[in-house]
């Protein structure tokens, strides 16, 4: 396979918008090109990750609509739907593009644009990646699936709430240093866990998960421009790498598994991305995670190889996750408070990747960052794209 | 009182004799703690200036909370409404929100408006309570008359609470058919939705005593969601 750079990657702030769905797509689009300034090198193709569009939006085929909006023609479109993996999903498609020698220059923006619902709508356009049989019709929603998942981790391993608000603070603060995070505001200990107020102040969600153990509904796009080694070449600033990309699923209904506290797809697809990169956990510098529910990034750094099985709760107590420990987790702020635009989120995430590895990251730059990793969690948990980056010598 | 004339005097409603609501603390997700405390008829004209940008900020119908609760307060301040309460909620003195109802007689009252400025710590949802606590535990009102003018103040009451239908009442606020938080409801939902703390240190009613406006691009901004710059 040839080899494939990121050149530029740009994304909105993520909220609530007001913007029409290709309008927020093209403004991340537009924000990655003009940061890999491409000059007069033509953009061969386009891919869209979105999960929800057709259902919340009305609207279909993004990929042809991204490119007529930005006047790409005749460059390739295609949209790619793959519940809250679709971001990592689509970059896998641009990459696959430049790797097999099809591309030179490919956009992968993601977009979702799914405040424009109600909190019930949109919690259920979200259950519907669930097994419609075994989950979705008992009512079966994300939340519920995680708070299930959580309480099993933490009667297995020991996590207590006070683990989960850890994950929270830090997250949350680390988003009041992104100028493009959802939730820009610090919380507590005391504030979401310990004070008597913290009843009202964060309520249950689905025990033992509550209002600040989950992401906020978001709208956003993010993009990234990949482009191959010749193109690569022409272009000034650090080279960020596609060092390698595994993907991997699992049952579709959770309670299928052998042991539904095991993410074998992260580990599966860790070990592929690992393995491609010919790198180690050990090696990873960043990593941002995919915690739509603080217990997934615990969960997700032990399955990812960084922390033993088990002890992801303790690793976050040494404060090795912190913006200034061992290994950075979620600088961005993760999904948590930078928030979660589901079709976006995968590439957001190597947004913030690539900007720490090219040391644009500005106040929540991991100092000498030069590998990055990603896990982008679909289903729950049942299809997840980990990615590695690495930023090349100059 | 200040003596008003025969003809000022007929224009005023009757005033039945109103509880003090006794301030509390509330620890915020935040960690900041926020007074709420009763705000006095003087206290009003700066009410009026922090609500006075939000006429225009279509979301989430702050315009229309914001006009009525405009013309309410100064119905309070002159003497134009009956039996009209406000309350306040206070970081550092700054103001975060307020909430403002009446007393419709001894035994019912009725909800007018929540207005949260500084948005994202649910300040309204303990305001709320705020309001209802006054009414149930200090005006020893049986039950409480509201509707709400936005989803979101739908999700909180309404659902939250979770109110009851009143629907052949209708309500001061455009004549919505009214919803009812009876006092049995009221207790059911204190442990999970009404907290504080009393009495409040000297040191924090000392930073609560003046109120202090976040001025008028902040009020705007906290309110629409955007950062600083984007306004």
């Amino acid at each position: 396979m040839k080899p494939v750079y990121i050149a530029g990657a740009g994304m909105t702030r993520f909220g609530r918008s007001e913007w029409p769905l290709i309008e927020l797509a093209s403004v991340a689009s537009l924000a990655a090109l003009h940061h890999a300034n491409l000059g007069e090198i033509p953009v061969d193709g386009v891919v869209v990750a979105n999960m929800g569009a057709a259902r919340v939006n009305k609207q279909t085929a993004l990929g042809s609509a991204l490119v007529d909006q930005l006047a790409l023609y005749p460059a390739t479109a295609e949209a790619v739907e793959n519940g809250p993996a679709s971001g990592a999903s689509a970059f896998k498609v641009g990459v696959q593009a430049i790797a097999s020698g099809m591309a030179d220059v490919v956009l992968v923006t993601g977009v979702e644009r799914m405040r424009v619902v109600n909190g019930l709508e949109g919690t259920d356009f979200v259950a519907s990646l669930s097994h419609p049989e075994a989950e979705y019709v008992y009512g079966v929603t994300l939340p519920s699936l995680a708070g299930m998942f959580a309480r099993l981790v933490m009667n297995r391993f020991g996590v207590e709430r006070k683990h989960l608000a850890m994950v929270a603070i830090k997250n949350h603060e680390n988003a009041t240093r992104n100028p493009y995070a959802h939730i820009q505001q610090t919380v507590t200990m005391e504030g979401i866990l310990t004070a008597p107020e913290a009843v009202v102040n964060n309520p249950p969600i689905a025990e033992p998960l509550h209002l600040y153990d989950c992401c906020p509904v978001s709208d956003g796009a993010a993009s990234v421009v990949l482009v191959s080694e010749e193109v690569a070449a022409k272009l000034a600033g650090p080279k960020v790498r596609v060092a390698g990309i595994g993907q991997a699923t699992d049952t579709h209904a959770v309670h299928e598994r052998e042991d539904p506290t095991d993410l074998k797809a992260v580990r599966l697809a860790s070990e592929k991305a690992f393995a491609a990169a010919g790198l180690k956990p050990k090696d990873v510098d960043v990593a941002e995670l995919h915690d739509a529910f603080t217990i997934l990034e615990i969960a997700e750094s032990e399955a990812a190889g960084f922390f033993p099985r088990g002890e992801g709760h303790l690793a976050l107590e040494r404060g090795e996750t912190k913006l200034d420990g061992k290994l950075p987790i979620n600088p961005s702020g993760g999904l948590k408070a930078k928030g979660h635009p589901v079709g976006a989120t995968g590439v957001a995430q190597l947004v913030e990747l690539t900007w720490q590895l090219r040391g644009e990251a500005e106040e929540r730059q991991v100092k000498d960052a030069v590998v990055g990793y990603a896990c982008n969690f679909g289903g729950f948990g049942n299809n997840v794209v980990a990615t590695v980056l690495r930023r090349e010598a100059e | 009182m200040a003596h008003i004339s025969d003809l000022e005097a007929s224009l005023r409603p009757p005033a039945m004799e109103m509880p003090p609501y006794p301030p509390k603390a509330i620890t915020l997700a935040s960690g900041e703690v926020m007074v709420v405390r009763q705000v006095e008829r003087e206290e009003i004209p700066t009410l009026l200036e922090a609500i006075y940008p939000l006429l225009w900020v279509e979301r989430d119908f702050y315009d229309i909370v914001a006009a009525r609760l405009f013309g309410e307060l100064l119905a309070y301040k002159r003497y134009r409404v009956k039996d009209e309460y406000v309350l306040a909620g206070l970081i550092d003195g700054v103001l975060a929100g307020m909430v403002n109802g009446r007393l419709v007689d001894a035994k019912t009252g009725m909800s007018y408006h929540t207005l949260t400025i500084r948005r994202g710590l649910r300040v309204g949802s303990h305001l709320f309570a705020a309001k209802m606590e006054y009414h149930i535990e200090h005006c020893k009102q049986e039950e409480v008359l509201i509707v709400a003018e936005s989803p979101i103040g739908f999700r909180r009451w309404m659902i939250e609470y979770p109110l009851e239908k009143r629907f052949e009442v209708q309500h001061e606020l455009g004549g919505v058919p009214s919803w009812v938080l009876p006092r049995e409801t009221y207790y059911n939902a204190k442990p999970r939705l009404v907290s504080g703390r009393r009495p409040v240190s000297e040191e924090l009613i000392g930073r609560a005593e003046r109120i202090v406006l976040p001025g008028e691009e902040t009020v705007v901004r906290q309110v629409a969601g955007e950062k600083e710059g984007e306004v």
